[in-house]
């Protein structure tokens, strides 16, 4: 009812609203976009979510720990493996768990392969967004590569489940390391591709540069996390500030950019890609002997407290918090979701704009419905 | 350049797909919209199809081989094909649909105005010709194309031609008018079945027509490729049909705008316009001045 | 700061707080009615700055609902818990932050929705995900006999 009023009262000071989803090829997924026009100008953007609200943080509450793994994947698809990590490294942390190398390790090359494809696929469609197609085939066509990889090794290629409170469900196939190695070697042939593509390019720049602009200010009063926040300059990489599994043995360098517009954020994004392959690379010749799993109580029941454990996903940070009361079920759990707070920052930083612009502004914030609706 | 294979299930390597495509789409159920109008929304399709036909009854295929000869042919292109912006806008209009408008007054805009680059762009080869008569044209580069005889401004004006006739035809990178992205599909987003099918199909007639126009103004309609003296090697290439000639040279065209338009991202309506008022119609302007002064003092070849 | 000036400052701020060491955090819960001001002073003072509110959690204690707030501090990388629920499962009520960090006011019309926790001086507060129709979910007495496949 109260979305009638909106339409109604801004009819009257003749604007032209238009409803951007929830079926609409550039908000990948079914979000609605509420967005009043003047002429081609973007007024305002309203977004309206809730279409594939699935209760999980209430479904997590009737379920064990084990399954509420399993379900963090149908939140952020892209990047299921980073938040399967997040729910364990709690769960383990609450039990005070001692994890060997070797899971930490392979943990860590899995979360980075996997932010990889995530950003590949970002690529891909943001250059579709944008109206070049190509971006397209080739993004899925290099993503395909590690989504091979996972297969071998998980059975899964993008929802992977392949954590386990205390380890992992199966050891990593006996290829893995080569292949791995042979698709870094690929792929730092390939990335520089992209950049001819669209990085260069000049109606891309134009398309692009000023675009969107995000202080770092507001990108830490709107929550604003992850690339998308780094580009605004807010160092935000919780691999760097709270290192969890094998981050603190390797060397990275935390991508931040300071213009904080469209292409700041792209550019974030590529950077990344280089600085996940540095990561890689420097794990997968030396993934300790041992066990894959630490072996568990077959019913896991968390001691009583408050639990909270934040990861870097390929979209932002994402919290995990548990409230337990000694049961096998969690008594609360909330996520605390990337995307929710990026896609708050959209009226901001998209009015003002083209509807064009709010295309390439929704493209570079990267969202992910099921995340943001949970 | 994108890893596509393309539709190849029907018929040996796919050839029979489009056959297949065409029954699909006349046998698709014609969706009514509600609150359209719908004389308007019927009528639509028809003129942007009939537009595209009637310009190519004017283009010569090869030596006599073309519908109409007309003595004013090149102007004749222009105005009809320019007669599909009409059945766009009614198609925004009618739809009852806000994407479909705003594609539509896009549609307009960008049309209209690039319709004077294709224009200004033609006529710095009439200047040369001295004729508008398209036969008249084509018989003039009996002796080399116009795009090799007419000096730089002969070049310059064929690369506006192909930017500003790709911006006319909506296609990428100046689609804004269908930009998908944005605008799901801008003014024909509401048609279903053989209505949208004339829409596709006059979209892609008119990008035959604006390749063959290029290729009969510019790299010498269905004339073989000569070079000066070399007898034995123009005889060679007299072989050639002036047929095949006239569509390799039309698909040569054709390829440059799919390849551009694979490669680049998508203008903004803005940007777009800019790129017209700012700089293509000057430019125009003065190449046409320039072309006029070479021809006044008989310096092309 | 450490956990241990942060409680004295919280403390002084507002000394009805009670603070608990949590396994991670300091936790300090505090009655709605001083929540605002701590919050704010928390966001200004020179030598605090919690300017990053990272999650924003409602919970349902059975008798109290409750909000959690999660600050932390990009400038020196503190953090703390703020907590504070109200007996009023009626018509609950609480001060918004959404002026000091404005990523509350999408969080807060999540609680709303998912909890039917109100606040006040919220510009937009609106159901989030549901329409109208629903109950609030994340309680802990919502039935649903339809939707929820109950074991």
């Amino acid at each position: 009812m109260q979305e009638k009023e909106i339409i109604t009262s801004t009819d009257e000071q003749q604007e032209y609203v238009i409803n951007m989803g929830p079926q609409h090829p550039s908000t990948h997924g079914v979000l609605r976009l509420l967005v009043s026009l003047k002429g081609e100008k973007v007024k305002s953007v309203q977004p309206h979510i809730g279409y594939i609200h699935s209760g999980i943080e209430k479904m997590c509450e009737s379920i064990t720990y084990p399954q509420i793994i399993h379900l963090t994947d149908r939140m952020d698809y892209i990047s299921a493996h980073i938040n399967n990590e997040a729910v364990c490294l709690n769960v383990e942390k609450a039990l005070e768990v001692d994890i060997p190398d070797r899971i930490k390790v392979i943990r860590t090359i899995m979360s980075e392969l996997t932010r990889l494809q995530s950003h590949q696929l970002w690529w891909a469609c943001f250059g579709m967004d944008l109206g070049g197609l190509t971006c397209f085939f080739y993004g899925l066509r290099d993503r395909e590569k590690i989504l091979d990889i996972f297969e071998e090794t998980c059975g899964g290629r993008m929802i992977l489940s392949y954590n386990c409170p205390g380890g992992l469900m199966y050891d990593i196939h006996p290829n893995f390391q080569k292949r791995v190695k042979e698709f870094i070697k690929y792929f730092r042939k390939i990335l520089p591709e992209y950049d001819q593509l669209l990085t260069g390019n000049v109606i891309f720049h134009e398309r692009s540069k000023g675009i969107g602009k995000l202080t770092k200010e507001d990108a830490i009063s709107f929550g604003v996390t992850g690339p998308t926040g780094r580009a605004s300059g807010f160092s935000c990489d919780v691999r760097k500030h709270e290192p969890y599994s094998a981050y603190d043995r390797v060397q990275f360098k935390e991508i931040l950019h300071t213009e904080g517009d469209t292409f700041a954020r792209y550019v974030a994004r590529i950077d990344e890609m280089w600085e996940s392959m540095n990561i890689i690379e420097q794990l997968i010749d030396n993934i300790p002997e041992g066990p894959f799993a630490v072996k568990m109580k077959p019913i896991i029941k968390l001691p009583e407290g408050e639990y909270y454990q934040r990861v870097e996903t390929a979209r932002g940070e994402l919290g995990v918090y548990i409230i337990s009361d000694g049961n096998k079920n969690p008594y609360r759990v909330k996520f605390r979701s990337p995307n929710f707070s990026n896609l708050s920052v959209l009226n901001h930083i998209a009015s003002g704009f083209k509807i064009a612009d709010l295309v390439a502004i929704g493209g570079s914030l990267d969202l992910i419905i099921p995340d943001i609706d949970r | 350049m994108q890893n596509r294979l393309g539709p190849n299930r029907v018929g040996p390597f796919g050839i029979f797909q489009t056959i297949a495509d065409l029954f699909k789409l006349l046998f698709k159920e014609l969706i009514p919209i509600k609150d359209a109008d719908s004389f308007l929304f019927n009528l639509a399709p028809f003129i942007v199809i009939i537009a595209s036909f009637m310009a190519i009854a004017a283009i010569p295929f090869a030596k006599g081989l073309h519908a109409i000869d007309l003595n004013i042919g090149v102007l004749y292109v222009i105005a009809v094909s320019a007669m599909g912006v009409i059945g766009v806008l009614l198609a925004g209009w009618s739809s009852n649909n806000k994407y479909s408008l705003i594609g539509a007054m896009r549609s307009g805009a960008q049309i209209v105005s690039y319709e004077l680059s294709v224009g200004l762009a033609l006529i710095t080869i009439v200047i040369m010709a001295g004729s508008m008569q398209l036969s008249v044209i084509v018989e003039a580069q009996r002796d080399g194309w116009f795009i090799f005889k007419g000096h730089i401004p002969a070049f310059i004006a064929f690369v506006i031609f192909l930017i500003s006739s790709t911006a006319e035809t909506n296609r990428g990178p100046f689609d804004l008018a269908e930009a998908e992205s944005e605008l799901t599909a801008g003014y024909h987003t509401e048609y279903s079945g053989i209505k949208f099918a004339f829409f596709f199909l006059a979209e892609y007639i008119n990008m035959f027509i604006v390749a063959s126009i290029a290729a009969t103004v510019f790299l010498g309609g269905w004339m073989p490729f000569h070079v000066g003296h070399w007898g034995g090697f123009n005889q060679v290439m007299d072989f050639i049909p002036p047929f095949i000639w006239y569509i390799g040279k039309t698909f040569f065209v054709i390829f440059l705008m799919m390849w551009f338009k694979w490669t680049f991202p998508r203008l903004r309506i803005d940007q777009l316009l800019t790129l017209e008022w700012k700089y293509l119609l000057p430019i125009n302007l003065v190449n046409v001045l320039i072309m006029a002064f070479i021809v006044l003092m008989g310096w092309h070849f | 700061m450490d956990k241990i000036q942060l409680g004295e400052l919280i403390k002084s701020i507002a000394p009805e707080a009670e603070l608990k060491e949590g396994n991670q955090f300091l936790e300090a819960t505090v009655p709605p009615s001083s929540l605002y001001q701590l919050a704010k002073q928390l966001r200004e003072k020179e030598e605090a700055q919690f300017d990053f509110l990272f999650c924003l959690s409602g919970v349902d204690y059975g008798s109290d609902l409750g909000v959690v707030y999660h600050l932390r501090s990009t400038l020196f990388d503190h953090a703390v818990v703020l907590k504070t629920r109200t007996s009023d499962r009626e018509h609950p009520q609480l001060d918004s932050v959404t002026d000091i960090w404005q990523t509350a006011e999408f969080h807060e019309r999540e609680v709303f929705d998912l909890l039917g926790i109100k606040f006040k001086n919220h510009p937009d507060l609106r159901r989030l995900f549901l329409d109208n129709s629903w109950g609030f979910p994340l309680r802990k007495d919502y039935v649903d006999d339809i939707n929820i496949v109950t074991k």
